[in-house]
């Protein structure tokens, strides 16, 4: 690349950010322009740190990052010049097992640039191609299709017989989880690769908007991969911290200030009509309180599970949490959420299994359940607590039951309800989400994202 | 436009490994820019990956001096720019008692009363400085406004004394645990270093390094099973500072291999929490011993 061409790549490069949510201002592409001016571009990894240093503002935003700088500032054009020979499968496989065994990364990129260059292609390419992806004209690389072939994962007792140590059980154990993160890297390596590949041929842009994954608090509760599900997980627990600050200082400033005119004056007669101390008013004392209900049903499952553990971790700041899961019939969990912490993964399995929620099927009934809830515990939801439902409102055709909100948000001091369905879809169907939000305000929460916005405006300070 | 302190990235790299900090390309990258771009440098991450220490090895590479600004909640300007020293203020009105109001003004707000603090000192000071801003995100918002204008234009204003620019640049590092989101104004201003674990080898190379006894196969496994804690969900996953001192416990028991006796028994060392403990014993199998 020359250095003429490099203000357009980077205008470029700095407008894909922006569509993946990264705001970038002109005030940081100037940066990262003088940044490229101090450095060169003679280094490819510095230049990605310079980038980054320049353009990022947050730690979550590091993976959409990377796979926008490989694809605009490419290690190669073509065929990547590192990558291995001409392999067969079996070979290919043999050299990767050894890679993978030494946990070579360089090994491991030229591996995965093989891999794509031999099983990869699909479409026609003149000489046929020889995946049979060929749709019409449409080629490229397809990085499903070389994982598919190489197989990558059925290498684990092969990668792990040729570390074997002496060590036993403990020994192996570590092996284990090393070789199976070596082996998500290079499935990476192999889907960066493609990438880069078909951007070539189909332009840049177009790539960058369709195969980038997005931040990880915009990935959608419901559709989010096992993995970006686990990496949310992750980003619960400071989530948790940040909102505990929050709210410690919210709590501190409202104690501090405010005079209590009527001690004061009082005290003041013991001098002589002279405030001389005035008195403070006391802080309203308590915590508030809070009632979660939420939806267990198959389709809003993976939600509920998710926001349960932001209640666990939440559980400190309010003076009590009761939780309630429903499908058909409300029970109370509260007792099984604090168990998960260790296992988070089985806590849904778990609450499906010990609490009684459903009476046939996993469809969820809404009127039932709701009715259910106010007739079973009248006294949980008392004038201090909240109350959070978590659900879809897809009744199944079944009635509503608008009346037992209604009688739910009488009785709360506040009631909000979460719907992890895009707003547009709302009302479609079977949903009684709008029917619902003209009873209590219902908010879209379907990333990470909107729940903190949420969670740190909604929760009573 | 002063001297800047390196010359290239690579003379960062060696500099700061002579002060006994192995920086990765990122962080030797960022450092080279944010001295020649004369912009904060703002790091954030997880407790112990070395954010501190950086700050530290910076300073004594270029043989500055370095000033230190602990953030809290509740701190405030007298505690980061400037006080009066009210004490020795009084003390001296009471010791000139015949002089006019003019004269005793004039003296007692001078140079020998002020007593300055963090950010004034580094301003002031005309030696080259390292300032560190320590976590940033405790402190609250108002405090970020204040540095805004200190870092802006590095210039602080004492009413009875006029304008205070600095002489020489300081080199500035703000560090946080990201507990809370700093404000957009201050985070525009600065270069932003997002430091992480290390790479097996790097991290293998500072064990070395900070623990020099210790046996080279030893540090490897040390390092590998520190490696495989990290990519198990754990409240808290085990950083850089951790692995070094794992390390030394390891040295002071005199461990020459690492087997489930050994680690089973120093698991403490670099887990902090009862249900962290749980989960790697069951995912190292060393429940094995336990039954």
């Amino acid at each position: 690349m020359t250095a003429s061409a490099l203000p357009g790549r980077l205008v470029e490069f700095v407008g894909s950010l922006r569509e993946h949510g990264i705001p970038v201002g002109p005030g940081e592409t100037v940066d990262a322009a003088a940044a490229v001016d101090v450095l060169g571009l003679a280094d490819r990894e510095q230049l990605r740190a310079a980038l980054a240093a320049t353009v990022l503002r947050r730690s979550g935003q590091r993976a959409t990052f990377d796979a926008l700088f490989d694809l605009y500032f490419p290690v190669a054009v073509g065929a990547a010049e590192s990558a291995d020979k001409p392999l067969d499968a079996a070979e290919l496989r043999e050299a990767l097992v050894a890679a993978l065994a030494e946990g070579d990364e360089a090994r491991l990129r030229s591996l995965a640039a093989a891999a794509v260059e031999e099983f990869g292609r699909y479409g026609n390419f003149g000489q046929g191609g020889s995946g049979g992806g060929g749709a019409g004209g449409m080629r490229g690389w397809s990085a499903y299709q070389a994982l598919d072939r190489v197989r990558p994962e059925a290498l684990l007792n092969r990668v792990l017989a040729a570390i074997r140590t002496d060590t036993g059980a403990f020994g192996d154990a570590v092996a284990r989880t090393e070789a199976r993160s070596r082996i998500t890297r290079y499935r990476e390596a192999v889907q960066a690769e493609a990438r880069r590949r078909t951007a070539e041929l189909r332009g840049r842009e177009r790539i960058a908007h369709y195969a980038v994954p997005p931040q990880t608090d915009l990935v959608s509760f419901t559709n989010a991969t096992r993995a970006q599900l686990a990496e949310l997980r992750r980003t619960i627990q400071p989530l948790s911290r940040k909102l505990a600050t929050r709210l410690a200082t919210r709590r501190r400033r409202a104690r501090r200030g405010q005079i209590d005119l009527r001690r004061t004056l009082r005290r003041s007669l013991a001098t002589g009509g002279v405030p001389m101390r005035p008195a403070m008013r006391d802080r309203r004392p308590g915590r508030p309180e809070l009632v979660l209900l939420c939806d267990m049903s198959g389709s809003v499952a993976g939600f509920a599970q998710f926001t349960l553990l932001l209640v666990q971790a939440l559980s400190d700041q309010f003076s009590k949490i009761r939780t309630f899961a429903f499908v058909e019939l409300t029970d109370e969990i509260t007792g099984l959420v604090p168990a998960g912490a260790a296992d988070p993964e089985g806590l849904a399995r778990r609450i499906l299994t010990r609490a009684k929620l459903t009476r046939w099927g996993m469809s969820s009934d809404y009127g039932g359940s709701l009715a259910s809830f106010v007739d079973g515990w009248p006294d949980a939801i008392g004038p201090r607590t909240s109350v959070l439902i978590l659900g879809d409102g897809r009744t199944n055709g079944g009635d509503p039951n608008l009346d037992a909100v209604r009688r739910i948000a009488d009785r709360a001091k506040h009631v909000y309800w979460l719907n992890p369905e895009a707003r547009s879809s709302w009302g479609t169907g079977d949903s009684a989400a709008l029917e619902y939000g003209r009873v209590v305000p219902m908010h879209e929460c379907r990333n990470l994202r909107q729940l903190t916005h949420l969670v740190t405006e909604l929760l009573p300070g | 436009m002063q001297e800047p302190l390196f010359g290239s990235v690579d003379e960062v790299v060696e500099r700061l490994a002579g002060a006994g900090y192995l920086a990765s390309t990122a962080v030797a990258t960022t450092v080279f820019l944010a001295d020649r771009l004369g912009k904060p440098l703002l790091v954030e991450g997880p407790a112990g990956v070395g954010k501190t220490e950086l700050a530290r090895a910076l300073a004594q590479a270029t043989g500055s001096d370095l000033v230190r600004l602990q953030c809290y909640e509740g701190i405030d300007e007298a505690r980061a720019l400037y006080e009066w020293n009210h004490a020795k203020q009084l003390l001296r009105i009471t010791a000139g008692r015949d002089e006019g109001w003019d004269q005793a003004r004039d003296e007692v707000f001078s140079e020998e009363f002020l007593l300055p603090r963090p950010l004034l000192k580094a301003i002031r000071n005309p030696d080259p400085t390292v300032l560190l801003i320590d976590e940033t995100d405790k402190a609250d918002v108002e405090m970020e406004g204040l540095l805004l204008e200190v870092l802006g234009d590095f210039q602080v204003t004492v009413p009875e004394l006029g304008t205070i620019t600095a002489q020489r640049r300081p080199f500035v590092l703000l560090t946080s645990n990201a507990t809370r989101e700093l404000s957009e104004a201050l985070k525009r201003r600065c270069l932003f270093l997002h430091l992480d674990f290390p790479s097996p080898e790097l991290e293998r190379d500072i064990v070395a390094l900070k623990v020099p006894g210790l046996d080279a196969t030893l540090a490897d496994s040390v390092v590998r099973v520190v490696g495989a804690l990290r990519t198990m969900e754990l409240r808290k996953a085990p950083s850089i500072a951790e692995t070094v001192d794992w390390a030394r416990t390891l040295l002071a028991l005199g461990a020459d291999t690492l087997d489930e006796q050994v680690v089973e028994t120093s698991l403490g060392v670099i887990l902090k929490y009862q249900s962290d403990h749980r989960k790697a014993a069951a995912e190292l199998r060393l429940d094995t011993l336990l039954s």
